[in-house]
């Protein structure tokens, strides 16, 4: 029996009504890597801001080798032996400094004396380079550096603390195959020595080589704790995604012409590359993980981002936006995901959130908006979506996360659409706004071919008509949304076939 | 408790226009004189210059930017003017149409450097202002330009201001009162009505004010987003180069030590003006309240004889104090909304 290195029993946090935690049991054993997966907004930042001090719990306790733990700076996490590595690797380093002073930087910080000694820096520095395998000179700029080193760079810099636990948030999600493979020998050297190991990811390739065991979070519950060896990966994604009998009947209507078309479409120089065709009248759902491709294909479609190689056609003529504004001129919306930093204008009321990309639509003489088109249109919409609110123009942040998320969906149903692309549309927000949207996007559907993007199986199951899923940047399968087989997609989704374990145990 | 939120909401709105007519009845039972039509014109006249470089000001900062090049672009504008007439001996149209055009361009590029070169806003007009203000010294080796003076190749420059160009800064309307309105106070209502049109009515307002709020949104939406930004820094760099022109006309010569106060109250101005009825953001019309203010607290002060190097002190002391009111209380107001 291993040692518990941290013990996390019934941790609550809620930020107002919002519940994020609800009850953690967590322990990190001494000496192994734990893995944590949990799609987006299911709590897990927040619990790694609770152990590394960021923010304080509402309730439950921490023990640290049995002693209780509870930090209320993030300089007293680590005076305590916990250190975090965050995802952002430029949050981790000062790119202006050279490397000695990046990693001494919080003995510096910690200040003793007005003068720096150069060579006593760089020497001390050095011994610390060497533990991690950082070749870099110590008074190169960490600006100059690449990623993996940088990220080196701060993983040092956390070692020199002598770590009892050691958080690494998606650590490898800019990392080429090459680096991550060295940061892997590094993590098993520490588990080696003992360090406990939390390990934030949804790589299935990272969870596979590392894992000593998984848990999975789920709208701020632990849903799934695997230990036992062979680990159930898919039983995790499983756990992770979550799966309740849905309770809406998916009508699948007759299929239209072709009205966008993929050939031989590479998202990623690595990537494999994929067809896919979008037919009038149906709703698509890709379902992917964070870091399958998801965001790439809807950026690519959007003209946000530009594909690697391949063709795309749109109503049988050539489609290559090099701007949102040129897809849109082609009928081509998206909703994009994040709304606080990509969809919602903070200072703008509701009416004027609504009609953001169609001003052109109210607009006169001389360009002059017409207050009155623009009301109609708002008031209309607001009924359509269902928005709880008082007035068209009460500002948008008064309203919830779902209601603000209605208005940014109903922004690009106010025109006649081509394609409608919704990039995680269900993203924080309530089950219920989450039915109303999807029965929106369903009801207007007719005439146009609409791609929802998900990571959330359920939120797939109730809305499309057809379910395609994207793994590494590629598609994988593609199937009708009636008597689905939840257990292949969740494999499909978790990259889990057996061979590919076997091969990679073997590598 | 919304009694109290109510008043604060109250003193957020009206706070600043209160404190102006405050201002107002104290000068005009403590300084003699104040209350009179020659008087308000006067402050209207000097505010004219400052208020028409603040509304370009406001432009730029719709958009989530900043212009600190206006001062340098009105006095290069002035330069400029005065060298076109005056040692070009050309036409006051050709001087207005450089002029204008010097404006569009220095803000074309300071669009550019912004939006293509990424070059931060603060830095990229900092730095620009400290180039025209180098440059518009070199054709005259630093010295002012009138007629008559000896230009560095040693002839003599013949041309004049013409009668009018002069017009422009000088001559005044009749309204009851004979020679009432200056002409530029005319140009200062024109201007302000269009940018305040322009900004809260039309189409391309609205989508400047949503990339000031985010930008990254207003792209996804389908906004042009670095267009208009560098159509804000052009809207700013002509209507600084005509703050210059009206500078000139009322100067009558290319003085070199003219117009270093621009820049600080017309930025006072634009900033004052986030304050005036709690718009908490850029607004024309409260830009043009915002350079009134000014111009109120400055005539006001100079009639009750107080030294003029206590000015910039009071200005910056308001200036602080409105960024309070706009800070401090609107931020409040919305996070809690």
């Amino acid at each position: 029996m291993t040692q518990n290195a941290l013990e996390i029993r019934n941790m609550n946090k809620a930020f107002g009504a919002n519940s994020v935690l609800r009850g953690i049991d967590l322990d990190l054993p001494a000496g192994q890597i734990t893995v944590l997966m949990g799609a987006n907004g299911a709590g897990k930042s927040t619990l790694v801001k609770i152990m590394c001090g960021v923010q304080a719990a509402d309730r439950g306790t921490m023990l640290l080798d049995g002693q209780d733990y509870a930090p209320d700076t993030p300089h007293a996490a680590l005076r305590a032996g916990i250190v975090t590595v965050h995802q952002s690797i430029n949050d981790g380093v000062v790119t202006d400094l050279d490397v000695a002073s990046n990693l001494m930087l919080d003995r510096i910080a910690a200040g003793s004396g007005l003068f720096l000694r150069g060579a006593k820096l760089r020497a001390e520095a050095r011994e610390i380079a060497k533990a991690v395998g950082l070749v870099a000179p110590m008074t190169q700029p960490v600006a100059l550096l690449s990623l993996a080193d940088r990220q080196l760079v701060a993983i040092a810099r956390a070692l020199s603390h002598n770590p009892k636990i050691l958080i690494l948030d998606e650590p490898t999600s800019s990392l080429s195959d090459a680096e991550a493979q060295r940061l892997f020998t590094l993590l098993e050297g520490l588990r080696a020595r003992g360090v406990a190991i939390l390990y934030i990811s949804h790589r299935m390739s990272d969870i596979r080589r590392l894992a000593d065991s998984i848990l999975c979070m789920r709208d701020g519950v632990i849903s799934g704790s695997f230990t036992k060896t062979p680990l159930d990966y898919s039983g995790a994604v499983r756990a992770m995604l979550g799966h309740e009998m849905t309770e809406v009947d998916i009508t699948i209507p007759a299929r239209g012409a072709p009205v966008l078309e993929l050939s031989d479409l590479r998202l990623r120089a690595q990537s494999r590359p994929f067809d896919l065709t979008l037919y009038a009248n149906e709703v698509v759902a890709v379902v992917g993980l964070v870091g399958s491709g998801k965001a790439q294909l809807a950026n690519t479609l959007y003209g946000v981002a530009r594909p690697v190689s391949g063709t795309m056609r749109l109503d049988g003529q050539s489609y290559a936006p090099k701007s949102p504004a040129q897809a849109i001129a082609r009928k081509v919306f998206m909703a994009a995901r994040d709304r606080r930093s990509n969809a919602v204008i903070p200072d703008f009321d509701i009416g004027r959130n609504f009609t953001l990309p169609f001003t052109r639509r109210h607009s006169g003489f001389a360009d002059l908006i017409s207050r009155k088109s623009e009301k109609t249109l708002s008031v209309r919409m607001i009924s359509e979506m269902g928005v709880k609110c008082q007035s068209h123009a009460d500002p948008i942040l008064s309203l919830s996360g779902g209601n603000q998320q209605k208005v940014m969906v109903g922004r690009w149903m106010a025109e006649e659409a081509r394609l409608l692309i919704l990039d995680e549309p269900f993203q924080g927000v309530d089950i219920q706004a989450r039915r109303d949207i999807g029965a929106r996007i369903r009801a207007q559907s007719a005439g146009r071919a609409t791609l929802v993007l998900v990571t959330e199986l359920d939120e797939a199951l109730e809305v499309a008509d057809r379910i395609v899923v994207i793994c590494e940047g590629s598609l994988k399968s593609d199937r009708p949304n009636r008597e689905i087989d939840v257990a292949s997609i969740m494999a499909e989704v978790a990259d889990s076939p057996t061979e590919a374990v076997t091969e990679r145990q073997g590598a | 408790m919304s009694v109290q939120t109510r008043l604060i909401d109250l003193a957020v709105k009206f706070g600043f226009l209160l404190l102006m007519a405050g201002l107002l009845v104290f000068f005009s039972i403590s300084a003699p004189g104040f209350l009179s039509p020659h008087s308000a014109v006067f402050v209207f006249q000097s505010v004219a210059i400052t208020g028409i470089l603040a509304l370009g000001v406001t432009a730029t900062l719709v958009v989530g930017g900043f212009d600190l090049s206006i001062g340098a672009v009105a006095t290069s504008a002035l330069m400029l003017s005065a060298y076109v007439m005056v040692v070009w001996e050309l036409s006051a149209g050709v001087a207005i149409a450089l002029c204008l055009l010097m404006g569009a361009g220095v803000g074309l590029v300071n669009g550019l450097l912004i939006v293509k070169a990424r070059v931060p806003d603060l830095l990229a007009t900092l730095g620009m202002m400290f180039l025209l203000i180098g440059l518009q010294r070199i054709p005259t080796e630093g010295r002012s330009i009138s007629t008559g003076m000896t230009l560095p190749d040693g002839t003599v420059a013949r041309g004049t201001f013409s009668e009018f160009f002069l017009m422009l800064g000088r001559h005044r309307i009749d309204f009851f009162i004979e020679r009432l309105i200056p002409l530029s106070v005319i140009f200062l209502l024109v201007v302000a009505l269009l940018v305040w049109v322009f900004l809260e009515f039309t189409r391309h307002g609205r989508l400047m004010y949503a990339i000031g709020s985010n930008a990254q949104a207003a792209q996804l939406a389908g906004v042009k987003v670095e267009r208009y930004k560098i159509m804000a820094y052009m809207i700013s760099g002509t209507l600084a180069s005509f703050g210059g022109v009206l500078l000139a006309a009322r100067l009558g010569r290319g003085d070199v030590a003219s117009g270093t106060n621009l820049l600080l109250d017309a930025v006072a101005a634009a900033l004052i003006g986030f304050a005036v009825l709690g718009a908490g953001k850029p607004n024309a019309f409260g830009t043009a309240i915002g350079a009134l203010f000014v111009g109120v607290l400055l005539q006001g002060m100079t009639m009750m004889n107080a030294p003029y190097y206590t000015q910039d002190f009071i200005k910056g002391a308001v200036l602080v104090v409105a960024l309070v009111f706009t800070f401090a209380f609107t931020a409040r107001g919305s996070r809690g909304a």
